[in-house]
């Protein structure tokens, strides 16, 4: 099939970016989208072309490592996968497709496709764990978790990381990426000890990372290829009030 | 005192914070609005009823000035967050997507800053109406908008006022737009509040939907019945 | 030293005396100890942050180390452990089925097929239930009964319910449990990360790992960082072969430079190949997509019995036409037969003709029985999402058709070599998880590689390294020392040389023949003519690349092109000995299958008096004559028998 790609180019995160055109000629339609920026890329850089930069890496859809806007929608607004799990054969012959990062002030451009969502590292800096050293675990089975928690924290930790949620979202919030992680790890008995510091210490990180709020609009979930549901925001919403409650207070 | 004072306005300087302040704001809006209405469709029993209650909230004298001045704070409020947000909102995506796609988003959601402030214009164009305003003469002394013991004809004021017909549509259209606020606003409160799971989200969703239709229905019934003649 | 020359040739394993069950508590109480007040003068440096790398990290930090850490990718969170979906093993007998730390000990070491260490896969064994405890405790979820305890499964054959599983995705809730742990330690100031940020090269003083160079994948800035030991946990080689399930990213650098600073690489020829994945759609295809084992237990695998009926659709090849080749050689298994004897004979029938889709390489894996037995809700409720993802990169039903699969290359179970410590040659480099070749010897079980990652890195390294740091002095080597300037302008010159060719063909086409060859002559089946014709191949291949390949752009930027070619470079050295490898082990073992030594019955055929040894390669100072150094295998508490699951 043939293919116009209007594709972001940016040197690097200072530079101005711009749309660039290209003509993605005979792309099978069995490639995954990712593949069919190898084949334009290989292109250019026989031609002598700087090749597009894009993220990915285990191309399975686990990783979170791609990332792409494309047309507007992050991972092809398909929902459910992303976009190293998106084929050709979602594309129309002839079409043009704008191929774009994934745009919020806390995911700086690395270059053209390729940001920086270490934010969301330091978002999980802020409690994004349970605090258990190796070695001093107790015994496994020692403390039974009924299925149904147990299946909905799962559900939540399906996370991938990949910030598709900030680069659907209106406002660029990041507040799906916390609210599954403060979902997973609020709902189990392991994470109990920690619950009110862990949500107040990742909002904190969250907002000061410079993320936007969340006008509870769900383009989050719909574009989320993990299908996280946006339930989760509320869940967090609900933790932090308490939270902030207890602390204001009891200190 | 100033842990608790300090507690506040980190409170205040989260996220989260501000939109539950938003939230919390909206919900003593929304009491106000239901109580507003509730009074404004005592016209439906007739003159008597409805001058009697508004001589009634007239009678509260400096009282009347509480709930007033809690509704303005209320007002002041949810607009200050608001604006917050929408600031930090903007800043949080410099660049802007060439090609912009919405795929769930609705359309009161995407207006609900548009919506606010139009709604804030028309609740000022209000107050100038009947509460301070004179454009139809109201406040004037020979006595025309007055009952016999000297309280104001609300009844008659309010017909009058909507036999002008620019006046009932600039109304209807701000009513439309408070639907629409309230439709994503309402549902959107649950959310934010964090009283939204999996099963009632759809239910939250057709509250507001309601909610929105009930209000802004009851509010027009009067411009419509003046209009069309059914009060008089 | 010995004064046996053919002894000191063979690398020390440092194997605690003692019966095999007590080696390593023995050898715990036995190792030095290092004052937690002192423990903060060390920096220790922690190459990779998958499941090894990640537990390692955290775990050293949580005890007082100095650590940093270093990732190619953006984050921590996407080391290539994320992607594992079937299950880690552990002996907890929560089954009460008879299994025991004896018993999964010893079917890894023959599912290993007898040549992996004794010593370490008992550890293996041994630790395997205080993972399971740690992970439920950083809130891994993992799958439950109703009754609020975890649930197990059987995986990859074994006779026992021993697996841990979150859904398909228990790789991705592991290694999310070690970063969160990592975070945790970054945040308390223990670990500084280095995302974005790829080894170059190794530094070794004196005969001691002091140290590596990188390059930062942003800003192109190569910079030399001085520690007390080094551990690399870079994951395996499987990208040697272009094609395989491994990420795109994976690689073989960080290992082989530290073969080309002095360290053994011990049975490069050891390669796993998966039987179920998705079979290769063109030559465009970039990776491969492997469909958890799990579904070949409600699964059949055939292919027509006439090649004629291969063009046909499925449906229309009648019952009596279809060969279930796996239940028809080996009844007692059938279609669970192990890795490395599925993915063979899947090959053996698509060498005769009889393979199915593009290009005949293909076989069914059918869940018509299945569902018309448990109806398609079951089925769904099992196994949906895989048969989604089939569904995303196929474009076909398969609750309506078969599933078409092919093996691919999978994992790799050698590596460095390392000692009992986990210590390689050169003192002070420590190498786990995959990136070292200790447990698995020649064929890995399923749902044993996440096992052996988290416990090298939480529980084994962390006990053994401050054996080695108490014999060091903290901060003795730094930066200033005139090796990190030598290391840091030859990988310097690396580079630019690699941008200076400016050749006619791409770095993917050089990868690209490079990986069709290996699969040809150094896949599923070898012959000796076959591995002395890639030799010579992969040699040519190599001369070209660094005369006629092209890497645009720069090296002070975001370079994708120039970390390639660097990774091919090394893919295109280490190639040549995984064949010099296969070459000289003329024997057929787990994933290494010499067509040449072979039963009447075509199954492997093992040689335990003259091949029961680690193949363990020095760098000679030329790529092509590496020597050998071999480390006998001496089994206590097993006996060599055959692998039989007819």
């Amino acid at each position: 099939m043939n293919l116009t790609l209007k594709v972001w180019r940016q040197k690097n995160r200072n530079a101005p970016g711009h749309l660039a055109e290209y003509q993605a000629r005979d792309i099978p339609v069995d490639a995954s989208f990712l593949e069919m920026l190898d084949i334009v890329n290989e292109r250019l850089i026989e031609s002598g072309d700087d090749p597009i930069a894009f993220d990915h890496d285990c191309r399975e859809g686990i990783c979170g490592m791609c990332s792409l806007t494309i047309n507007g929608k992050p991972h092809g607004g398909k929902g459910g996968v992303t976009t190293c799990q998106l084929h050709m054969r979602e594309f129309q012959e002839g079409q043009t497709i704008v191929i774009e990062p994934f745009r919020a002030s806390a995911f700086p451009v690395v270059k053209d496709l390729a940001v920086n969502r270490s934010a969301f590292d330091r978002i999980i800096q802020g409690g994004g764990f349970i605090s258990v050293r190796t070695g001093s675990a107790p015994e496994a089975n020692g403390t039974p978790i009924a299925k149904d928690v147990a299946d909905r924290a799962f559900a939540a930790a399906a996370c991938i990381g990949c910030g598709a949620c900030v680069a659907a979202c209106k406002n660029a919030s990041a507040m799906l990426f916390v609210a599954a992680k403060v979902t997973h790890l609020n709902s189990v008995p392991q994470g109990q000890p920690e619950r009110d510091r862990r949500v107040l210490g990742m909002v904190r990180a969250m907002d000061a990372a410079g993320f936007g709020n969340c006008t509870n609009q769900y383009e989050c979930a719909a574009v989320c290829p993990k299908e996280i549901p946006a339930d989760a925001i509320a869940r967090l919403n609900r933790d932090y009030g308490t939270a902030a409650i207890k602390e204001a207070l009891a200190g | 005192m100033k842990a608790l004072y300090l507690a506040v306005i980190r409170f205040y300087a989260s996220s989260i914070g501000k939109k539950m302040i938003v939230a919390l704001s909206a919900l003593g809006l929304l009491a106000f609005l239901l109580g507003h209405l509730a009074g404004n469709l005592l016209i439906f029993s007739g003159p008597d009823a409805l001058n009697a209650y508004a001589a009634k909230l007239h009678g509260l004298g400096v009282f009347l000035w509480v709930p007033r001045l809690g509704l303005l704070g209320l007002v002041g409020v949810h607009i200050m967050a608001t604006l917050h947000l929408a600031a930090q909102n903007r800043a949080a995506r410099p660049q802007e997507y060439v090609a912009d796609a919405t795929l769930r988003a609705t359309r009161s959601s995407r207006m609900m800053v548009l919506s606010g402030l139009t709604i804030l214009a028309f609740i000022i164009y209000h107050l100038l109406h009947f509460t301070v305003g004179n454009l139809h003469g109201f406040h004037d002394d020979n006595g025309v908008y007055r009952l016999a013991d000297g309280s104001m004809n609300v009844y008659k004021m309010m017909v009058v006022a909507f036999g002008v017909w620019f006046n009932s549509l600039f109304y209807l259209v701000a009513l439309t737009l408070l639907g629409s606020h309230l439709s994503h606003g309402v549902s959107s409160l649950f959310q934010t509040l964090g009283f939204t799971t999996p099963r009632t989200r759809p239910l939250y969703t057709w509250v507001g939907r309601l909610f929105a239709v009930a209000i802004c229905g009851g509010f027009a019934s009067i411009p419509v019945a003046v209009l069309a003649g059914f009060l008089k | 030293m010995s004064s046996n020359p053919r002894q000191s040739e063979t690398p020390d394993a440092a194997i605690p005396s003692g019966p095999l069950a007590t080696k390593w508590s023995r050898h715990k109480m036995n190792a030095r100890l290092i004052n937690p007040a002192n423990r903060r003068k060390y920096h220790v440096i922690v190459v990779g942050s998958g499941l090894a790398g990640a537990a390692a990290a955290a775990s050293l930090s949580e005890q007082g180390y100095k650590v940093s850490c270093f990732c190619y990718q953006d984050s921590p969170r996407r080391a290539h452990s994320i992607a594992a979906q079937g299950g880690i093993n552990a002996a907890k007998n929560y089954q009460n089925d008879g299994d025991s730390v004896h018993r999964l000990f010893y079917d890894t070491i023959k599912g290993g097929d007898f040549r992996a260490r004794e010593a370490n896969v008992y550890r293996l064994a041994e630790v395997s239930v205080n993972i399971i405890d740690q992970c439920v405790a950083q809130g891994v979820p993992f799958a439950r009964e109703y009754g609020g305890l975890l649930a197990n499964r059987s995986f990859g054959g074994a006779q026992v319910s021993r697996t841990f599983y979150a859904a398909g995705q228990t790789g991705q809730q592991l290694l999310l449990g070690a970063y969160q742990a990592l975070e945790k330690e970054i945040a308390a100031g223990g670990v500084k990360m280095f995302p974005r940020t790829e080894m170059l090269d190794l530094v070794v003083v004196d005969g001691h790992a002091k140290g590596i160079v990188t390059r930062d994948m942003v800003t192109g800035e190569v910079t030399s960082h001085a520690g007390d030991a080094v551990l690399l946990a870079t994951g395996g080689y499987g990208n040697v072969f272009y094609l395989s399930t491994n990420a795109m990213g994976c690689n073989v650098t960080a290992t082989w430079r530290a073969h080309k600073r002095g360290a053994l690489f011990a049975n490069p020829c050891y390669t796993q190949i998966h039987p179920t994945c998705i079979p290769v759609a063109g030559s465009f295809q970039s990776k491969l997509t492997l469909m958890s084992e799990s579904l070949r237990n409600d699964g059949r695998v055939w292919v027509p019995k006439r090649k004629e009926d291969c063009g046909k659709p499925a449906a229309e090849i009648a019952e009596e036409a279809r060969d279930y080749f796996l239940e028809r050689k080996y009844p007692s298994f059938g279609n669970l037969a192990p890795r490395d004897i599925s993915s063979r004979a899947a090959k053996e029938v698509c060498d005769e003709g009889r393979g199915v889709g593009p290009g005949g390489l293909g076989v069914y894996l059918d869940f018509a029985d299945s569902i018309k037995r448990l109806g398609e809700a079951a089925i769904r409720e099992r196994y949906g999402n895989l048969f989604q993802i089939y569904h995303e990169i196929t474009g076909e039903n398969a609750y309506t058709q078969p599933m078409r699969i092919f093996p691919a290359v999978h994992y790799t179970m050698g590596g460095l070599w390392v000692d009992y410590n986990l210590m390689s040659n050169v003192q002070g480099l420590h190498v786990l998880g995959e990136a070292n070749f200790s447990d698995h010897g020649a064929n890995r079980l399923g749902a044993s590689a996440l096992m052996q990652g988290l416990a090298d890195g939480y529980f084994v390294v962390p006990a053994t390294l401050p054996n080695y740091l108490a014999t060091q002095k903290p901060g003795s080597v730094t930066t200033a020392h005139p090796q990190f300037a030598a290391v840091r302008d030859e990988v310097a010159q690396r580079v630019s040389k690699l941008l200076s060719i400016k050749g006619k063909r791409t770095v993917s086409s050089f990868h690209r023949e490079l990986g069709l060859l290996m699969w040809d002559e150094c896949g599923m089946a070898r012959t000796k003519d076959g591995l002395l014709k890639a030799i010579e191949k992969i040699k040519a291949l190599r001369e070209e690349f660094w005369t006629n390949v092209m890497v645009p752009g720069s090296g002070e930027e975001f370079n994708q092109q120039l970390e390639l070619a660097g990774r091919v470079a090394d893919f295109l050295e280490f190639g040549e000995l995984m064949c010099v490898d296969a070459l000289q082990r003329e024997e057929s073992c787990g994933g290494h299958f010499r067509v040449e030594h072979q039963t009447p019955e075509g199954e492997a055929l093992r040689d335990d008096d003259d091949f029961s040894y680690v193949a363990a390669w020095a760098y000679s100072g030329d790529v092509s004559r590496p020597q050998l150094r071999k480390e006998w295998l001496t089994y206590e508490e097993v006996h060599f028998s055959t692998r039989s699951y007819k």
